[in-house]
This record gives C-alpha cells, sequence and structure tokens, in this order.
C-alpha cells in the first residue's frame, strides 16, 4: 500500500462513498476508510432512500442495488393514545420508472455502494478507525489511523465520518453537541411474510408503504415515529430529541415497546418476529448546528457536516450530494495544484446554493420551534383528533352543536387567540 | 420496571435485554467507554439519567459506582453528549470491533 495518496476518505456511508465513488471514477487516487467490519455495519437508517440524488452518482442504480421496495404510498398519522388522524398520499406514478424513492437496508445497501466505488478504482480499507487528521502548517496533510504504522497521507482529507463528527470537533470546525441538537432514534427489524405485507399495507406485489407517526407515538415529546415496508420485513421506529428523553426521564427501548403495542400499530405488526434492534443518533440542528465545512486541505460532508433535513426526514440524498460536491471540487482543485482553504471554498458554495443550504435553511428554526412550544405535540394532535372523533360519531346531536361543542373544546377566547398564534409561528417557521 | 431474570414480556424481543440478544458484538477486550470521575455519578449526579436513555442499558448504577457494560454498546455518542457532567470519555471501539448491524 502507498503511504501517500491523491485523496483520503474517512466513513463508507453514503457521503464518504458517493465521494470516493466520484474521485476514483475522475482517476483520483483515493482511499476509503471505514472503521466497521464493512461498510454499512456501524449505519443506521430509517430506512426510504431517494432515487434523484443516487441517481446522479450511479444511473440505473436500482435495477442491480439491494433496494427493498419502491414506495408507491407516504402516510402521516397524528396519533392519540387510542386513535389518529391519517393522511396519505398515493400515486401510481410513484411504482413505475424513475420512481420516487425506495426502502433500503442500510447494512446491505452499504456493501454494494462500497462494492461500486472499488469497481471505479477507490482502495477500501476497512475494520480502521481514524483518530486523528494530521495537521502540518495549518494544513490537513493526512491522518492518523489505529493500525500499526497508521499515518497514511494524501493532498485532501474528506471527513464523511457520521454524526458524531469527532474529527471536525477535533479540527475545532463545531463544538461538542448539546442534546436538544441531536435525535436519539431506535429501530427494529421485524420479519414479516411478504404477502401478508401486502394485505395489511393495502400494496402489489413488491410495492411499498411509509407511515410516519407524530404525536403520542412519541408520548408528545417533539420527535417521530416510523413504519416503513420492506420486502419481506418491517422497519418500525422512533426518535425524538435526546434532551427530551432526559427532560421525560423516558428509556428509549420502552418507547419503541409504547409505539409497538399502541392500537393503531399493532394490527400492523402482529406476528412479525424482531430480528434486529438498533440506536443512533440523528443530527437535527440544522442549518444553526453545521460545522465549519472547509479548513486547509479537509472537506465535512453528511452527518458529520449535519445536513440532514428533519422535517422530510430526508438525510442520505444530502449526504451522497455533499459526497460528490465534495469530489467534483477535489477534481478541480487537483488541476490547479491549489488545496488551500479558499480553493476547496467551492464546495461550500456549491452544497449551500444547492438543494442542500436552502432546505437547511428553510427549516432553520422549525426543530427549535417544535422543541420550544410543545403544545403541537401535546395538545393540537389530541385536539384533531377529539374533533374528528366529533364531527364523525353519528349520536343524533345535530352538526352544527358538534361545531360549537369542538370549538368550546379548544378553551376560553385566549387559548383560541394562543392556539391562532401558533399556526401562524408554525406557518412562518416551515413557509 | 423490568426484572433482571424475567423477561417482562409477551412478544419476542420486548425486554432490552432481549433486543439486544438480538446482536452481534465483535467486543474488544478493552472498553471504548469511561466514566472520568466516578466521584461525579456518586455525589454530583442524582439522576443518574445516563441508564435511562442510554439505548442499550450500557450504564448501571451499582450501589456507589457506575457499571459500564461496553460489549453491549451501539456507539451512539448520546452519553458523551446527554451526560450533565461532560464526564463520559468516549471513543470509538478499535478497527472492526464494536457492533455489527447486519440489516438495518
Amino acid at each position: 500500500m502507498p503511504e501517500k495518496f491523491d485523496a483520503i476518505v474517512v466513513g463508507a456511508g453514503p457521503a464518504g462513498t458517493a465521494c470516493a465513488y466520484e474521485l476514483a471514477k475522475a482517476g483520483v487516487n483515493v482511499i476509503l476508510i471505514e472503521r466497521g467490519e464493512y461498510p454499512g455495519s456501524k449505519n443506521v437508517m430509517g430506512g426510504v432512500l431517494y432515487r434523484k440524488m443516487m441517481e446522479e452518482i450511479v444511473p440505473d442504480f436500482h435495477k442491480e442495488a439491494p433496494i427493498e421496495r419502491p414506495i408507491v404510498e407516504q402516510r402521516f398519522m397524528m396519533m392519540d393514545k387510542t386513535s389518529a388522524v391519517t393522511f396519505s398520499y398515493k400515486g401510481m406514478e410513484w411504482a413505475e420508472e424513475p420512481y420516487n424513492n425506495f426502502t433500503v437496508l442500510r447494512a446491505k445497501f452499504d456493501q454494494w455502494f462500497a462494492a461500486k466505488a472499488v469497481e471505479q478504482g477507490a482502495l477500501l480499507l476497512n475494520e480502521t478507525v481514524v483518530l486523528e487528521c494530521i495537521v502540518e502548517d495549518g494544513k490537513v496533510v493526512g491522518v492518523r489511523t489505529d493500525r500499526p504504522d497508521g499515518e497514511l497521507r494524501a493532498d485532501v482529507v474528506v471527513l464523511a465520518d457520521g454524526v458524531n463528527s469527532l474529527l471536525a470537533k477535533q479540527l475545532g470546525f463545531h463544538k461538542e453537541f448539546r442534546p436538544d441538537e441531536v435525535a436519539l432514534a431506535t429501530m427494529e427489524i421485524l420479519k414479516l411474510d411478504k404477502k401478508i405485507i401486502e394485505d395489511r399495507f393495502n400494496l402489489e406485489e413488491g410495492q411499498g408503504c411509509t407511515i410516519e407517526l407524530f404525536g403520542d407515538a412519541t408520548k408528545g415529546i417533539l420527535g417521530t415515529g416510523f413504519l416503513y415496508t420492506n420486502k419481506d420485513t418491517l422497519s418500525i421506529g422512533v426518535g425524538t430529541l435526546l434532551s427530551g428523553l432526559i427532560k421525560h426521564k423516558i428509556k428509549p427501548y420502552e418507547l419503541m415497546e409504547y409505539v409497538k403495542k399502541h392500537p393503531m400499530i399493532r394490527p400492523y405488526i402482529q406476528g412479525a418476529e424482531a430480528q434486529e434492534y438498533l440506536a443512533h443518533l440523528i443530527p437535527e440542528g440544522g442549518y444553526r448546528s453545521m460545522p465549519k465545512v472547509v479548513g486547509a486541505g479537509v472537506l465535512v460532508a453528511g452527518d458529520a457536516a449535519q445536513l440532514v433535513n428533519a422535517i422530510h426526514r430526508e438525510g442520505s440524498n444530502m449526504a451522497m450530494t455533499s459526497g460528490r460536491l465534495a469530489a467534483e471540487t477535489i477534481v478541480a482543485a487537483r488541476e490547479r495544484g491549489d488545496f488551500s482553504e479558499a480553493a476547496l471554498d467551492d464546495y461550500r458554495k456549491k452544497l449551500m446554493s444547492g438543494f442542500v443550504g436552502q432546505d437547511l435553511k428553510k427549516y432553520k428554526d422549525a426543530t427549535h420551534h417544535f422543541d420550544k412550544f410543545p403544545q403541537y405535540f401535546e395538545q393540537y394532535i389530541p385536539m384533531m383528533n377529539r374533533a374528528a372523533s366529533q364531527m364523525l360519531t353519528v349520536d343524533g346531536m345535530p352538526k352544527r352543536e358538534k361545531q360549537r361543542k369542538i370549538w368550546r373544546d379548544i378553551g376560553p377566547a385566549k387559548e383560541k387567540i394562543k392556539m391562532a398564534r401558533d399556526l401562524y409561528r408554525a406557518w412562518r417557521v416551515m413557509k | 420496571m423490568m426484572g433482571e431474570t424475567q423477561p417482562a414480556a409477551s412478544a419476542k424481543g420486548a425486554s432490552i435485554e432481549e433486543k439486544q440478544y438480538l446482536l452481534r458484538f465483535n467486543a474488544d477486550t478493552q472498553s471504548h467507554l469511561h466514566v472520568m470521575d466516578t466521584e461525579v455519578c456518586l455525589t454530583s449526579c442524582p439522576d443518574k439519567i445516563c441508564t435511562v436513555f442510554c439505548p442499550a442499558e450500557v450504564y448501571k448504577w451499582e450501589e456507589v459506582r457506575m457499571h459500564v457494560g461496553y460489549e453491549g454498546c451501539h456507539e451512539c455518542g448520546s452519553c458523551r453528549i446527554g451526560c450533565p457532567h461532560q464526564n463520559i470519555k468516549w471513543v470509538y471501539p478499535k478497527g472492526g470491533h464494536g457492533i455489527v448491524f447486519r440489516l438495518g
């Protein structure tokens, strides 16, 4: 193994692998370093992979990649204790090419994706932890790993080391995260017969459905749950801000059991057998928590750069796009032979002017807002459920009287004003 | 809430012990998690909140000391961020060691 590479990429998740793939394709001598036994062995994702950003890297990937099901329906359940108001969109345009998104199992998918990068010429080094970046004269010139004689050098290092982002923190690119900047998500993979999945979720053969769970799924704490269909398994999960678990003293696995036993969820998963239990952090701080993403000889991509749109449960797509843009920037920097911070800053500019930066900016206050004002999840979702129950229960009460009852349920005038103000505020942070 | 010896529930994988049993670990012989000052847990931390929010019940309070069952760690990072006294030194396990997810 040569000691000096053109580029070192740390972390074989969606960001790092996308970056290594693009670099290798452009003829750059790149090493991709993964701490796990194999790519994906440390990675967790609810499971939705967006077609567009993946296809910008590997065209027609779905024909050969280990995908689970193309999603044709997305449901949103606003849950109370024994009820739910559900919205859904189902469209047959999503059932055919080019598709919108797919469910995937990360351990399988990431291995496949990393193998594609290797096919392009990237060198994959598994079972290796990068302990720190080597900095000389203010410039990152390589990494120190936990292997014997574990120093590797390169013109540029890409940090795609995931949500904990230890390497960028060492470089002083960000401080330690606060408990309200990360969500702790737990997930289980439940085995269930294909045909039963299709019957329960109202699907034709091979099609998939996602259900997002709001409100009682997280006992009113800011967060969401989800239930996704894979080929012959279901992915069920629940995530809340770490600060929420701390404040309410809730054990994440007990919250998981609560969701699994919820009367709105139980029938979907009945008889399904748990195969794996997984926990992982999600960066939720958004735009305001983003670290510095460019330095001399170094770029930060994916979760390590906090690139997650929590409102739209997008992350892997942003990771892939950031990895691809990092590669583009490195290829251009190589042509000029300049890896200074100024030369690499094109990466930040491209990232922030595209959908990644624009969406992060759009929702920059959303998580903080819903965390600060818990009434959306604690009060308004139950209220919505009571209103639906009232209007749709036929009990001889005239409809106008029912409407008056729902109106009274909101509370005295000052509560109504507060609710109107909250709805306006919610619109402001989401618009 | 959950007994040490009695699995709490009907469905398989309901208790944390059963959930952890679903996983594959390639544990190192040395811990990658360290409580830096054990006195802090004893004297300044009545809630011992890490024993609550850790998704793998790695942290267990044993009368006067914190037991750290690093072998079952998911390497999520919550304890490092969530410890109210920043009292946990947290690094990744040695390359190839620790949790090995097979699916998700």
